[in-house]
């Protein structure tokens, strides 16, 4: 299957964005100058890595992206030694990033790769639980670095204690050494978050793999039910606010967290009553560390966190308090969830005719489901916890750079690269310890402007789903299940003409994500702050949702989705609720308007508008 | 067979192991109601009531002396005797108990079905040890929309009389079967006056798939899909959790139904607005399927099951199952495959598997 060539694509360069490859690392562009390179870059297969970045890449918001560049590609190539698979390749158009899997074309190397594979990836599969024991420390331990971590202002007197305790150091250096520290450990953390989810996702995806080849029609939904756990972390945070909300009612202090949907009028109210303050103090206990998570997906600067966005987990509490008040139960039904999933596993087992066959079943079951609770819980830690620590001491260093006049506001930060952000500390610390004017206070507003504007533009461009050329087979294990590469999705994207005019669109498909149909009003919500307007019985159309949306989920009737598989927020939560959910159409959030009248055919994937 | 043994009962009183008392048929349908399936209600005339009408007829005594040294394979004389015997039959009268015993049953069947003298699919049902090669048991007959008591008697007498053809006669000569011996039961079912009605398989008969149920359906009598007249709406259902796989919608211009005045089933043109719509609703594949799961349950293995959708009865009890027999291509290519296999297949360990995956890896165009 044949697309675009990439370097057509990149060669329509949008008017005004002319220079625009400045504001991404030099290795991410595919190249015109360097034949090797040049040819290697036709004869690949690229795809738009949808699923994390819906929208053009900020400058800074880059570092993930070449975090998990570096980890994916280490964990498989150099360190487990995948036979058949290296890394996965990374390119940028327009701020859009490219992946590609790349192959072991050599049969003798895929060979002799095999040997240490199976020692390298057997021993972890052999240990699972004791190392998984072990990065649970190790990830805790790096969080709590990073949240110690200062990022110190810059005095015009260092502290007398700088000379009494003969320090000799000064502030100055510790901003860019803190600096240092700080984007070190955000990569480290990328370096744990691979250390199980390679290993994770092949066990997960070749035990699907193997029950789609006894039973062709299982839907991919029923075998993720078959191992999800049940106590999985994600659904902390909502229980924490279950918890408060009945709390809440206990203490007779609803009335006040009802009060008002600002979270600064709540609070205040609060503070003076006894029992207020009591549940106050609770709410801080659930704050650290399950208000980390993230009202997004956590890759962007602009996911804030519960912590920072506190109206977002007030308006949940207050949905659960009325739920109470109503008499309906609000605890999820972890028993039926778990009989439901032993009930499907059991009967899937029971329709195996041969022995061996059963046998193969629960031998990758087993595997699958002592790796899976990592695929699941790896999130919390990683893209809620650490990130939204992590962005938060970027505000402070942005800070730093605003209090020296080199940005004009704190949210400019994201517009520059890490590396550019170090040589404007240089500047800026080198100019405070000399006493002048750093030389950035005149160059970067400008240029944060013009970046500005070439955001707009690379958002408003349609990116071509694929470009390159489309190999017979992928082996990367990523590429299968977690971005969806499969025969009819490239046909698909083969055949995706852009839609053009959204209103005319009266059918459009999606991942079967929770089984179902329902008919109702829809309603769009962009953000998690959109939430607060849906009304009971609608059906939640939203560009994806994260664990922080969880109490939508208690008024809605059914979900659908622009990004996300199977194994998205949207469907696992609308599974447990038994409501139907279609994830990744792509263009959900565009088509639909809130108020139409839509259906939602959960187990096909069908979204029908009624116009 | 016992003296006190029933000569009229109903289906539900039956099991599949009471093939002696009232053929294959009827007891086969006895069995589904007792694994709880809704099948279109009726009554049995019993192998025991069939030889008390033999007996009164004066058939019994008179066949041998009107067969006696009738060889097998004399045709022209085979077909003389069978028009003699057929016509004693079908001219004979039932003995008034048996007669006044059919059109109380029949009388009640109309209520049950609260459709006053309810039309009736009058059928043979074949004893099989009688009758091997249960092909040309009776030859199959089968009167469809039958109504009243004097028609359902007669048509009674007419699957009788067609245990002697002369091919039926021929064929246990040449096997040395006393024709005394011989055994009906005639069974009077409900017509379902389907809405819809098609036919479901416990797999998908596409790729062998057990973890699902096809259902083929079209507006009207089943025969349309049974013949394959019609391409039939198509749905796949998830045999496990139930919900609706795949659901193709196609254009269906004929339909079977019943023409009023002659009481018999005619082919029409589908009225051009049904044509494309779905011939049956999201719960009545739901229901089908389930009843199709419970099916495969009690018999053990992949059944091919024919069902109808009853306009004159209400919903959440309009759905019958007028037929289930074994699904056989699938179950005989396992059962090949699995001897063939037996010796060699044998689980991998998980990390093996995991790795020839890998080195296989997943062919995407």
């Amino acid at each position: 299957m044949k697309f675009p060539d990439p370097h057509d694509v990149k060669a329509q360069t949008i008017p005004g964005t002319e220079g625009w490859e400045r504001m991404y690392p030099y290795q991410y562009q595919f190249v015109t100058d360097d034949p090797v390179r040049n040819q290697y870059e036709k004869e690949m297969f690229w795809f738009h890595d949808g699923l994390h970045y819906p929208e053009p890449l900020y400058p800074f918001d880059t570092i993930w992206d070449e975090a998990w560049y570096l980890a994916l590609s280490q964990f498989n190539n150099r360190i487990f030694m995948v036979p058949p698979v290296r890394g996965v390749d990374h390119r940028v158009i327009n701020g859009y990033i490219y992946i590609s899997p790349v192959p072991v074309k050599n049969p003798d190397e895929i060979g002799s790769r095999v040997p240490h594979f199976m020692e390298r990836a057997g021993y972890y599969y052999k240990n699972w639980d004791a190392l998984e024991k072990k990065w649970k420390v190790k990830m805790e331990a790096a969080i709590r670095e990073l949240e110690k971590l200062e990022i110190p202002r810059l005095a015009d007197m260092e502290d007398i204690a700088v000379v009494n305790d003969a320090i000799g150091e000064s502030k100055g250096y510790h901003l860019l050494k803190n600096y240092d520290d700080l984007i070190n450990l955000g990569i480290k953390c990328w370096q744990y978050h691979f250390e199980f989810l390679n290993l994770g996702y092949a066990a997960y995806v070749f035990f699907l793999d193997f029950v789609q080849k006894l039973f062709p029609s299982v839907p991919a939904q029923r075998v993720t039910q078959m191992i999800s756990g049940i106590d999985v972390i994600m659904y902390q945070p909502d229980e924490e606010l279950k918890k408060l909300a009945k709390l809440a009612i206990e203490l007779g202090v609803d009335g006040l967290v009802t009060s008002s949907q600002e979270w600064t009028e709540v609070e205040a109210a609060l503070k003076k009553a006894p029992k207020g303050v009591e549940w106050l103090t609770s709410l801080n206990l659930s704050r650290q560390p399950w208000f980390n998570v993230s009202t997004g997906t956590g890759w962007f600067h602009h996911d804030r966190s519960w912590n920072d966005a506190m109206n977002v987990p007030l308006n949940g509490i207050q949905t659960y308090i009325q739920k109470v008040k109503q008499g309906v139960n609000i605890e999820r039904p972890t028993e039926q969830v778990r009989a439901e999933r032993d009930r499907i596993t059991a009967e899937y087992r029971g329709l195996i005719e041969s022995e061996a066959d059963r046998k193969q079943f629960d031998e990758l079951l087993g595997c699958a489901r002592t790796v899976f609770p990592y695929v699941e819980n790896h999130l919390f830690y990683v893209e809620h916890w650490f990130h939204s620590v992590f962005w938060n001491k970027m505000r402070e260093v942005a800070a730093i750079m605003k209090e020296h006049g080199v940005i004009n506001d704190i949210e400019d930060v994201w517009l520059l690269r890490r590396d550019e952000i170090k040589q404007v500390l240089w500047d800026i610390v080198t100019a405070w310890a000399t006493g002048v004017t750093p030389r950035g206070t005149q160059t970067w507003p400008k240029e944060i402007e013009w970046r500005k504007g070439v955001m707009q533009k690379f958002r408003e461009w349609s990116q071509p789903p694929a470009i390159g050329t489309a190999p017979e087979v992928i082996q990367e294990p990523f590429t299968i299940v977690l971005w969806g590469v499969t025969n009819s999705s490239l046909t698909d994207w083969a055949a995706v003409a852009e839609v053009k005019d959204p209103g005319s669109v009266k059918e459009f498909k999606g991942f079967a994500g929770s089984p179902g149909i329902v008919e109702g009003k829809a309603r769009v919500c962009r953000t998690v702050d959109d939430v607060r307007s849906l009304q009971e019985g609608e059906i939640l159309v939203a560009p994806t949702t994260s664990p922080s949306w969880a109490p939508a989920f208690a008024k809605i009737k059914a979900c659908v989705t622009d990004v996300g598989g199977v194994m998205s927020h949207a469907a696992i939560v609308c599974r447990e609720y038994g409501m139907p959910a279609v994830v990744g159409t792509g263009h959900a959030t565009k088509i639909v308007q809130t108020g139409m009248t839509i259906r939602v055919d959960g187990s096909t994937g069908v979204i029908t508008v009624a116009r | 067979m016992r003296e006190d043994a029933p000569q009229v009962c109903w289906f539900e009183e039956v099991r599949k192991e009471d093939v002696a008392l009232v053929g294959g048929k009827c007891s086969s349908l006895g069995e589904l109601i007792r694994a709880g399936v809704r099948v279109p209600p009726g009554f049995a005339l019993t192998t025991h009531g069939f030889a008390r009408f033999m007996r009164d007829a004066g058939v019994s005594g008179e066949i041998p002396g009107m067969l006696g040294g009738v060889p097998h394979d004399d045709l022209g004389r085979l077909e003389d005797v069978s028009q003699a015997i057929r016509a004693m039959i079908e001219e004979h009268p039932f003995a008034w108990e048996l007669e006044d015993a059919i059109a109380e049953y029949y009388r009640r069947l109309s209520v049950r079905c609260m459709v006053p003298a309810v039309p009736v699919a009058v059928r043979s049902s074949a004893t099989a040890e009688d009758l091997p090669g249960a092909s040309f048991a009776g030859q199959q007959d089968t009167y469809l929309w039958i109504r009243g008591v004097d028609d359902l008697l007669h048509h009674a007498r007419r699957c009788i009389s067609s245990l002697f053809t002369a091919r039926a006669i021929s064929y246990r000569i040449k096997m040395g079967f006393p024709h005394e011996d011989v055994a009906l039961s005639v069974g009077f079912q409900k017509m379902a006056n389907s809405y819809a009605a098609g036919v479901m398989f416990t797999l998908n008969p596409g790729n062998g798939d057990r973890s699902v149920i096809a259902i083929d359906s079209n507006f009207g009598f089943g025969e349309s899909v049974v013949s394959g007249e019609v391409t039939p709406d198509h749905f796949v259902v998830n045999k496990v959790t139930l919900d609706i796989l795949e659901r193709t919608i196609c254009n269906k211009e004929i339909t079977y139904t019943v023409d009023l005045k002659t009481q018999k089933s005619v082919k029409i043109e589908t009225p051009f607005e049904r044509q494309d719509t779905q011939s049956i609703i999201d719960e009545e594949i739901i229901e089908l399927a389930r009843m199709g799961k419970a099916i495969e349950k009690h018999y053990g293995r992949q059944m091919d099951i024919e069902w109808a959708v009853d306009k004159d009865l209400p919903a959440g009890g309009n759905i019958f199952i007028l037929q289930a027999r074994p699904e056989t291509v699938w179950s005989e290519k396992r059962a090949k495959e699995s001897t063939e296999s037996a010796s060699a297949a044998k689980a991998a360990s998980a990390m093996d598997f995991i790795l020839s995956s890998l080195l296989t890896g997943k062919k995407v165009s």
